[in-house]
């Protein structure tokens, strides 16, 4: 009977052989190791939080009048809404987390070289469409950050020239953020933005059916088949790799509920103090941060002390990123047959990647500028560094197989 | 070199102070929201000095009721003075274009205050009244410089004067030093719970959650162990 | 790949263990979804019982009261409508109320508990309209009955205990709210401790 189905879809649309191209008889390499959870873990993270913002809009009123009380209504007079809020505020950081380790893991092993270079693109732009989501969702709470962190953002568009100040108009809808403004950001944050993440995460899928998944060994398995063209060095993602995510994920959903149920606020950074206040557009809070996610990005634009050099550094210290795949030269991909300078080069970059973290999250004072300029220059410094030296890089030699 | 060096050590310290925000120091507000008597107390006084002025206009009697153990009719008879019904929000009845006009600016709803603050802030907020000519009320405020409202609690302690040293010493009060600590922590108390009232509910939920979690990641492991004996 | 043998029960006894446990927690995780979709808190203040004054309602006059978004008629019956009551039985369709439309205190032949008041839902047991009040002219709708409520939307009728007469498209009688005395004067409705 079963069967009988299967076949009559199968003639219509190729369902089985999907199935088997993309987790069935998908040659996934042997030797994966803690860095690859988090690819499952983001898509389901994405779940999440499409599932729980669509519950969400189900209560939220989308106007300058009524979307603070409406989140206090959600949390207080909905069953159950404040699960749903705290999963979807939760969720958002959880996704930073998530992509940042995955992020991180590409850099180590050289997912990002040839011939995943439009892997990595996809995956850059899921990471901007991610943040472009993530700070449009940030206003709808309407509360004080919302509001003024919106503000200092939107008015980074100002410091373009001769466009800028129409620009930042155009943007708001009116000459301070306000419901014009929030009506907007809600349109784009439920509907627009997810569709195109959705369109993203699969052509990122693709993507990588496609070439086939990077290893920590940075081998290419596909170098080694058996004689029936199964590459010797790859199991089929299902059932060991399925079995060894759902693992994984209880793992992480242990670390996320931790969160969610005993520190929703997340020491103040996931959900931050002064959002617990209404907006008020005559009232600056004493210290404005973005949310932990992009400070990074926030402590180069604070660093350097011109306004439009500012907003030109906080874009390139992102758009580098797209262009990773052809600033390294070296053949080798992992880390582990890499040379010390390579190593010295990717440590360095995650030290100056965190303390300009932490430094965007602190009120800016002349010392911890300077030591924000300092870092700034050694996360650019990565990347001319790796340009330079990978060209002829001395590295060791790989193996022919993975190591497992 | 000189500079980093200055830079990078005051780093450390510099974190730590943009962590607790200011440099005024706060008393612990040491609040239980298992003790619902005390929150009572708590409602009680919010409702007695603060409701004429603030609101706690996300949160609901009924809900205070249930949360508090409060019956129905003690809510309706001691805790609601708008004639407002059990189920609806407390708000006050002052109007924020009148109060604006009396106090400068519209006195703030209190719902949320202990979240935006904390506990300890509104703790020693509500302990940091003294007397001080130069303000329109005769009071100011340790934690809330220039604050524009009266001291309303006076009648309970006493009105406070600055010593010397700093401290604040009442008198004239109809509560000693003891008690109006502990109605302070009480009326707290009533914040806390009144910013996150699912609080404990969250966290009774959060452990079987975890409990479960737990279960099944291990569940899952041996899964993994079992089927991964296949890979060499 | 390894050809050593696989242990198949252990195996098959762990898979069906965390598809259980997961498919558990999928249920768990699936409740505050669904029961977020209950009335809100607000929703349940908005909905709750309402105490209706009665002593101002002059004989034949019909108040409406809201609850819960509906409109709930209070009808003062004179003496001569009740005792009229009766000989429309063989015209209705349900005229003992043997359909749950009404709380079991109302199931009695004047569909009420005082039988001076009427307290029903006004909305029509065919599709949602509600039903007009005709005090004196119900009349030219059945012959020899003075009043009812005629529905405007499908002509549907009822008779002064809000029972459907035959050949008309509503079903069923007109719906009884639970409702209690509170005193001589004063009706709750929406709300009953059941013995009244």
């Amino acid at each position: 009977m079963v069967k009988n189905i299967i076949d009559w879809i199968d003639a219509r649309i190729p369902m089985t052989a999907t199935y088997n191209r993309h987790v069935g008889q998908y040659p996934t390499p042997k030797n994966f190791n803690f860095w690859y959870f988090f690819g499952s873990l983001a898509l389901l993270v994405l779940v999440n939080q499409l599932l729980t913002g669509i519950w969400l809009t189900m209560n939220y009123v989308p106007t300058a009048e009524g979307a603070f009380a409406s989140v206090e209504y959600i949390m207080r007079d909905v069953e159950y809404g404040w699960l749903l809020r705290y999963m979807h505020s939760t969720g958002a950081s959880a996704f930073f987390v998530v992509i940042y380790l995955h992020m991180f893991r590409g850099l180590l092993y050289g997912s990002y070289q040839k011939p995943r270079e439009l892997l990595w693109l996809f995956g850059m732009l899921i990471f901007l469409v991610l943040m472009a989501e993530a700070f449009m969702g940030y206003l709808l709470p309407w509360g004080q950050m919302s509001y003024w962190g919106a503000q200092v953002i939107i008015s980074l568009f100002g410091a373009i020239p001769v466009i800028g100040d129409d620009l930042t108009l155009w943007i708001r809808g009116d000459y301070v953020i306000s419901g014009a403004t929030l009506n907007r950001f809600f349109a784009l944050h439920v509907i627009a933005l997810p569709l195109v993440l959705v369109v993203l995460v699969f052509l990122h899928l693709i993507a990588l059916h496609e070439v086939g998944s990077n290893n920590p060994d940075g081998v290419e398995i596909k170098k080694n088949k058996d004689e029936n063209g199964w590459p010797v060095d790859a199991i089929p993602f299902h059932p060991y790799y399925t079995v060894k995510d759902i693992m994984g994920v209880a793992g992480f959903l242990i670390v996320f509920c931790y969160v969610l149920f005993f520190m929703p606020e997340g020491g103040g950074y996931f959900l931050e103090k002064p959002n617990f206040e209404a907006a008020n557009p005559m009232k600056t809070p004493e210290h404005i941060a973005p949310v932990w996610y992009f400070t990074p990005f926030y402590a180069i634009l604070r660093a350097i002390p011109d306004k439009l050099l500012g907003v030109v550094g906080m874009g390139l210290s992102i758009a580098v990123l797209f262009i990773l795949p052809w600033l390294d030269r070296c053949k080798v991909k992992s880390i582990r047959y890499r040379s010390v300078i390579h190593k010295i080069n990717i440590a360095q970059f995650s030290v100056s990647f965190i303390v300009l973290g932490y430094l965007g999250v602190v009120p800016a004072t002349p010392e911890l500028t300077i030591v924000a300029r300092i870092f700034t220059l050694t996360y650019f410094g990565f990347f001319v560094a790796l340009w330079v030296y990978s060209k002829n890089e001395k590295t060791k030699p790989e193996p022919t197989r993975v190591t497992h | 070199m000189k500079k980093l060096l200055i830079a990078l050590v005051t780093l450390v310290p510099s974190l730590a102070m943009a962590a607790s925000g200011h440099n005024v120091h706060l008393e612990s507000a040491n609040v239980d929201l298992h003790d619902t008597a005390s929150l009572e107390r708590g409602l009680d006084l919010f409702q007695n000095y603060c409701s004429g002025c603030h609101s706690t206009q996300y949160q609901r009697y009924e809900r205070v009721a249930t949360d508090l153990n409060i019956s129905v009719d003690d809510m309706r008879n001691k805790y609601i003075f708008t004639g407002s019904k059990i189920g609806e929000l407390m708000e006050n009845s002052i109007p924020a274009a009148d109060a604006a006009k009396w106090f400068g600016a519209a006195p703030p709803d209190l719902t949320l205050v202990a979240r935006v603050r904390g506990a300890d802030w509104v703790y020693s907020y509500l302990k940091g009244f003294y007397a001080d000519e130069s303000r329109p009320f005769g009071v100011n405020n340790t934690v809330f410089p220039l604050v524009g409202m009266p001291h309303v609690l006076q009648g309970l302690q006493g009105l406070p004067v600055k010593q010397e040293d700093g401290t604040l010493v009442a008198t004239g009060g109809s509560m000693t030093a003891e008690e109006y600590d502990q109605a302070m922590r009480d009326l707290t108390g009533f914040l806390v719970y009144s910013g996150d009232p699912v609080k404990l509910e969250r966290e009774a939920l959060g452990w079987w959650v975890l409990g479960f979690l737990f279960i099944f990641f291990i569940i899952a492991y041996f899964l993994k162990k079992e089927y991964w004996k296949d890979v060499h | 790949m390894s050809n050593a043998p696989v242990d198949t029960g252990r195996r098959r006894f762990l898979t069906a263990a965390t598809a259980v446990v997961g498919g558990a927690g999928a249920v768990a995780v699936a409740v505050p979804f669904i029961k977020s979709w209950n009335p809100s808190a607000k929703a349940k203040a908005a909905g709750a019982p309402v105490e209706v004054n009665i002593s101002k309602v002059e004989p034949g006059q019909l108040i409406r009261v809201e609850w819960r978004g509906k409109p709930v008629w209070v009808v003062r019956r004179t003496e001569a409508v009740l005792n009229g009551l009766a000989s429309l039985d063989g015209q209705l369709r349900d005229p003992a109320s043997e359909e749950m439309q009404q709380p079991e205190y109302a199931q009695n032949a004047a569909r009420s508990i005082k039988p001076e008041f009427f307290i029903a839902v006004g909305i029509c047991t065919h599709l949602g309209c509600s039903p007009t009040y005709l005090p004196d002219s119900f009349g030219e709708q059945v012959e020899g009955v003075p009043s009812g409520f005629f529905c405007p939307c499908h002509g549907s009728k009822f008779d002064m205990a809000g029972r459907v007469f035959q050949g008309v498209p509503a079903p069923l009688n007109l719906v009884v709210p639970p409702h209690q005395y509170v005193d001589d004067n004063t009706v709750l409705i929406g709300v009953d401790t059941g013995a009244v």
